[in-house]
């Protein structure tokens, strides 16, 4: 068993699937509770991930391999490092997370969607634990179904358009994506005479810069559209407004990650001369700063409740990716961190906004006010989460936003400065949605008999919460855990790096 | 009991009275944390939601609510307690320093500077004792403590009592975590923190909107600040490796880096970054506004936040890097010049407000001021002295006010108050002692702290005449409008209606003895650090100087030995100046506020736009609301979102547009050209097979005639032929 420990967490919400679709439709409480079973179990057999990981060890780990097509050469191989462990961990909480915040919420086809929610959770699983690019793709393509089903059939209002446009859009990018794999794929039959889509076996390749950065702006497009980097966001609001609570949850905590983590995983790595080169770095740079601010800015005029988080989660985002093309150690550690920070934070935002969503129907800030009177334990609820997002220390935001600002300062003290203005930014969008909501005067009648949170909402939110002071008091054992990996990744692209000065285990010590 | 192994323990215990009022805290206090305020017009729920009750467990409530009134300040007692022995037993080491360090909490990933050095940006969960930061917890703890105790009266009566000591109780922990760190970095969480409490307690009458907006404000304008201290921590940490004070210190002072005389280096970024987080912490211009908005807190809270702690939080960080604001003498020039510009424009419109908190609360400004000033002439030790005994008498100050209000039934404005003295005999006097401090009468604690301030900008080698000046003015206005407060309060005829005047009543003993305790400090504590000039006394009257000497490095040595004759009668001299320039503002107090109402009118319609402009705070507020606010924040996002729901996804929605359009071309090229070209095709074929078609009748008779003439045809030209 323990030799098959990753294809165990990858498929047990797939076998939950597939229970589920045996149990009768209109059997709404039973498919509920099943639904969570499944999800809390694919929590639990991720657990033993973190006992067993070893981070003093390099490379991958937990590797398995099989033949999967072998006239393509397409392997099923699986394994992690540190940042996927991170973000296979993060996965499976929220998992199942969101399908027990959807208890109430969801009275419609509720067997199509836990049963979308756990197709959704493998494939997402697939993405972060996937070491053959065509593997990967099929991960890729296939988180993009259940999405779309979940925002399309669930969601809004304006559901169908913004189903559509996030499949279309993502698809779009996915397409390019594909390209630059294949490019890949052909490359490496043109240099060694065999087909293959294994990363260790692509990073083999030595490509002129040219050829990279054709690649490189192919995996972008793709990537790009997924983070989503300024200017291809505008899917993200739409979808997030309209979908079901739950799906903003996933959407925001885990597939936007799926783009970052494709930055690390493979345009970094597979190509390494293109990611340094001075033009890209500069653009992606440019980007991720104007997302910081821009992202803010937009956020503090939203009116819309599920909108104003939507933008913060550009402005978070861009963090992530500043932190990523900083390319040195802090900032791509920093990146990680801070996209298992927004995982967090921002998750628990969607699911604040669910709450009151689902007891008035309304997501327009102005519909509230005041809220703090009737709901105590929601509104402190809603403080942490927004402190957490703000950046406060001994919450987990700040050291990933401190991190990343270091790793940036390294690089470029301008991208530093600009950056810390997204510090100031997010606070101010933040305390004032907080105010507009929770505090003031209760403006509206129909406010002032919400029920304050269950016994169930709180438990959705509490692991949450202590994650988040976790990171926030003692982040030591994240940092231990993306060492080796991200120095895997800076000496990948700038060799060089490590080999300038020895560095210090600690700073010196002035008193013993 | 080794207290210097437990100075861990000490901000500690408050953490554990926070963590215990706010998780159950609302067992022990059944009131209703706050009532539910309903906008007008909206109905409020008759009997909806069970809050309190029944006279039992109203009886139960008051029981466990006197746990609430032990349990909080006992925990800060207990930190004093601790702070005490600890101070104590730091006096008997011969280098006064103590570090503790409980664990690693932040461990960085390696850095590489531009030179090529290499470090790991690591921060400790770790304490420092040492001369200044003993000063600052027995200030924190101690004035905390009365500031505690007195709350337990002033806000017996209010809800959220438990939520608001729980809020207390975690300011002093954060304000302890900020003076006890052993780094920038964690005392940067103390920094946050310290806002985070004072954004919850500005707040804590949250349903009104102007207590919410204040608290927002604070915390946003703090957040500028704070960019800056971020930025000057990762500068820091590129320079020297380490943000632990001790490894910068040892770096600054190895002689490695030499005084930044000549233009701004390196070592001038980092200071003036860390004093922009200082500006905004200790409320200096530019970033200043937010101070005297968050007197929309309780009393209490402006007492110990906004007055006698947090606010100084900035002072003491500046005094914490004096080494590197030593070796930036430019930087330091603009830090006195800014702390001269702040304390002469916030005392000038405290001249002319009438809320009684919000004098206070631009004196405060002005007196950080002060301290800036101090700092930025090297004078380290004055700044921390004055900050020491600001805290007992602007404590005692905002308390006795708070005592007046409490007795006024929440009246704030000094128009409509007046002929206090005698009713409030106790908040009066103590309230008095503080006045005089503050105005710097010889004898009291504000007197020597002052005076030295003063002493040390003129004394300075490098030439500060005009911030003597602008000092010495300042210190005029400050008795000025300290004594307008005190005879619009307490003398003349009462202004309030007949119904307040009944119920005007001295404030009971668990807030007056914190009041005495505070106007004892305000009159005594300067004793330990008198004038050099006064040289017939024994040393021990300057002990606060001999005690900071090893940690801030005193150099006073200059001042001390070039003590010749003429010197000290100028210190005589500009002493005797600064007493007449106080007793000249009282004066001028008294004429005008006590003696003549009308001399007063008449200056004011006098001075008419300049008496508007004084009473609108320079307008500062509306051009930073034009400006920022407004402008770039509102302004900027309106059109940002604009520009994002025009043009960017304008452009997606475009090519939307634009598939959908060649789509439906597409479907008309194809309907018309493509599929036409077939029809046509089908058409022409149609067409060219119609005569055929007209023979092909399916008619056998048809055919048969059809075949009998053809036959007959070829038979015939087969005859012919």
């Amino acid at each position: 068993m323990s030799e098959h420990l990753l294809s165990l967490v990858l498929f047990t919400p797939l076998a939950g699937m597939f229970v589920l679709l045996l149990i009768p439709g209109s059997r709404k409480d039973l498919i509920r509770i099943w639904a969570n079973i499944a999800g809390f179990a694919g929590f639990l057999v991720s657990i033993p991930l973190v006992l067993r990981f070893d981070k003093n060890a390099a490379g991958f780990q937990m590797v398995e391999r099989h033949d999967w097509i072998p006239s393509l050469g397409a392997r099923y191989i699986v394994g992690i490092d540190g940042i996927s462990l991170l973000l296979v961990m993060l996965t499976t909480l929220v998992g199942a997370l969101a399908i027990l915040s959807s208890w109430s919420a969801i009275e419609e086809r509720v067997k199509q969607y836990y049963a979308m929610f756990l197709l959704q959770q493998t494939g997402m699983l697939g993405v972060f634990m996937a070491l053959d690019f065509f593997l990967f793709f099929v991960f890729w393509e296939v988180v993009l179904v259940p999405m779309y089903f979940i925002i399309g059939v669930w969601g809004g209002p304006r559901k169908l358009y913004a189903a559509i446009k996030f499949f279309l859009y993502t698809l779009a990018g996915s397409v390019l994506m594909l390209l630059g794999i294949l490019t890949l794929y052909f490359q490496h039959f043109k240099q060694f005479g065999f087909y293959t889509f294994e990363i260790a076996e692509l990073m083999k390749l030595d490509m002129p810069l040219g050829l990279q950065q054709w690649v490189f702006w192919a995996f972008f497009v793709g990537f790009a559209i997924k983070v989503p980097m300024f200017p291809f966001h505008t899917w993200l609001p739409d979808a997030h407004v309209e979908a079901p609570t739950a799906g903003s949850v996933i959407l925001a905590s885990i597939l936007l990650k799926m783009g970052t983590y494709g930055f690390l995983r493979f345009s970094l790595p597979l190509l390494p001369k293109a990611s340094i080169d001075p033009l890209v770095v500069q653009i992606l740079i440019g980007l991720s700063l104007v997302a910081i601010i821009y992202g803010a800015l937009v956020s503090l005029m939203q009116q819309d409740w599920k909108k104003l988080v939507a933008y913060s989660s550009v402005s978070h985002l861009g963090f992530c990716t500043l932190g990523i093309f900083a390319l040195n150690p802090n900032g791509l550690a920093g990146s990680v961190i801070q996209q298992i920070n927004h995982g967090i934070s921002t998750g628990m935002l969607f699911l604040i906004v669910g709450i009151v969503y689902e007891r008035r129907h309304t997501r327009e800030i102005a519909e509230y006010g005041g809220l703090a009177h009737v709901m105590p334990k929601y509104a402190t609820v809603f403080a942490i989460a927004m402190l957490s997002s703000a950046g406060l220390p001994l919450l987990n935001g700040f050291i990933g936003e401190f991190t990343i600002l270091q790793g940036a300062f390294e690089a470029n003290r301008v991208w530093a400065a600009f950056a810390a203005t997204g510090v100031i930014l997010g606070a101010a969008y933040l305390l004032w949605l907080y105010q507009r909501t929770m505090l003031g005067q209760i403006t509206n009648p129909k406010n002032l008999r919400l029920p304050d949170l269950n016994l169930r909402e709180l438990a959705v939110f509490l692991p949450l919460v202590a994650w988040a002071i976790w990171i926030g008091v003692y982040p030591k054992p994240y940092f231990e855990i993306l060492e080796k990996p991200v120095a895997e990744i800076v000496e990948r692209v700038r060799p060089d790096y490590f080999h300038r000065a020895p560095v210090a285990a600690a700073p010196l010590e002035v008193l013993r | 009991m080794n207290f210097l192994e437990l100075i861990w323990l000490i901000p500690l215990f408050p953490l554990a009275g926070a963590l215990l009022m706010l998780l159950v805290g609302k067992k022990l206090d059944p009131q209703p944390p706050s009532e539910v305020a309903v906008a007008p017009g909206v109905q409020p729920l008759v009997g909806g939601r069970a809050h309190g009750g029944s006279d039992g467990h109203a009886a139960h409530g008051a029981r466990t609510k006197v746990l609430i009134s032990l349990l909080c300040p006992g925990t800060v007692l207990l930190s004093l307690i601790f702070a005490v022995g600890a101070v104590a037993q730091l006096g008997g080491l011969p280098e006064r320093i103590y570090q503790v360090v409980k664990f690693t909490w932040v461990a960085g990933l390696p850095f590489f500077t531009a030179g090529g050095t290499a470090a790991r940006f690591t921060a400790d969960w770790g304490f420092l004792l040492d001369p200044l930061s003993s000063v600052m917890i027995l200030v924190v703890t101690g004035v905390g403590f009365l500031i505690h105790v007195y709350s337990v009266g002033y806000m017996g009566h209010e809800g959220g009592y438990y939520r608001f000591f729980g809020y207390l109780n975690l300011f002093v922990f954060f304000m302890l975590m900020l003076v006890l760190a052993n780094n920038y970095l964690l005392m940067f969480v103390g920094w946050e923190g310290v806002g985070l409490c004072s954004y919850l307690l500005i707040g804590f009458y949250f349903h009104k909107k102007s207590a919410a907006d204040a608290g927002k404000k604070a915390f946003v304008v703090n957040r500028i600040g704070d960019a800056g201290f971020i930025l000057g921590m990762l500068l820091m940490f590129s320079v020297f490796g380490s943000v632990r004070f001790l490894d910068v210190n040892q770096a600054l002072s190895s002689g490695r880096f030499t005084a930044e005389t000549a233009g701004f280096g390196v070592l001038s970024a980092m200071a003036l970054l860390l004093f922009l987080g200082a500006t905004g912490k200790s409320a200096q211009f530019p970033l200043y506004t937010w101070l005297p908005d968050a007197m929309e807190g309780p009393t209490p809270v402006s007492a110990l936040i906004h007055a006698a702690t947090m606010v100084t939080a900035g002072v003491y960080m500046v005094a914490r890097s004096h080494l590197l604001f030593r070796l930036t003498p430019e930087t330091s020039a603009i830090v006195a010049g800014i702390g001269a510009f702040t304390a002469i424009l916030s005392a000038s419109i405290a001249l002319v407000q009438n809320d009684i908190k919000r004098v206070l609360a631009y004196s405060t400004v002005s007196q950080l001021g002060y301290m800036f000033m101090a700092c930025g002439v090297g004078a380290y030790w004055v700044a921390i002295f004055h900050l020491y005994t600001h805290a007992f008498f602007k404590a005692l100050l905002f308390l006795g006010s708070g005592s007046v209000i409490h007795a006024l039934g929440g009246e704030q404005d000094m128009r409509r108050m007046g002929g206090l003295k005698d009713r409030i005999p106790v908040t009066y006097w103590t309230m008095f002692v503080g006045a005089l401090a503050i105005a710097g009468i010889p004898g009291l604690a504000g007197f020597f702290s002052k005076d030295e301030i003063l002493w040390q900008i003129y004394s300075n080698p490098h030439g500060f005449k005009l911030v003597y000046v602008v000092a010495l003015v300042t210190a005029g206005m400050t008795a000025f409008y300290m004594w307008r407060l005190m005879f619009l309060t307490f003398h003349g005829a009462p202004r309030m209606d007949a119904h307040s005047w009944e119920h005007v009543h001295e404030s009971p003993r668990v807030m007056t003895i914190p009041l005495i305790a505070l106007a004892a400090g305000s009159a005594l504590a300067g004793w330990i650090g008198v004038p050099k000039l006064w040289s017939f006394l024994p040393e021990g009257f300057r002990t606060f100087e001999h005690w900071l000497a090893p940690a801030l490095s005193v150099e006073t040595a200059g001042h001390a030995a070039g003590e010749h004759a003429g010197e000290a009668s100028t210190e005589w001299l500009l002493m005797g100046l600064s007493v007449a320039v106080a007793l000249a503002g009282i004066a001028l107090a008294r004429e005008l506020y006590l003696k003549r109402l009308e001399r007063a009118e008449a200056l004011r319609a006098a001075a008419g736009p300049l008496y508007t402009t004084l009473l609108n705070k320079w307008y500062v507020d509306e051009i930073y609301d034009f400006l920022f606010v407004n402008g770039l924040g509102k302004g900027g996002g309106q059109a940002l979102a604009r520009f994002d729901n025009r043009i960017v996804d304008g452009g997606v929605n475009g090519a939307g547009w634009l598939t959908r359009l060649s789509s439906t071309l597409s479907i008309w090229w194809d309907t018309w050209i493509v599929d036409g070209a077939v029809r046509l095709t089908s058409f022409l074929v149609k067409l060219s097979s119609y005569p055929v078609r007209v023979l092909q009748t399916g008619s056998v008779q048809a055919y048969a005639l059809v075949i009998v003439l053809g036959a007959a045809t070829v038979f015939a030209w087969y005859l012919v032929r």
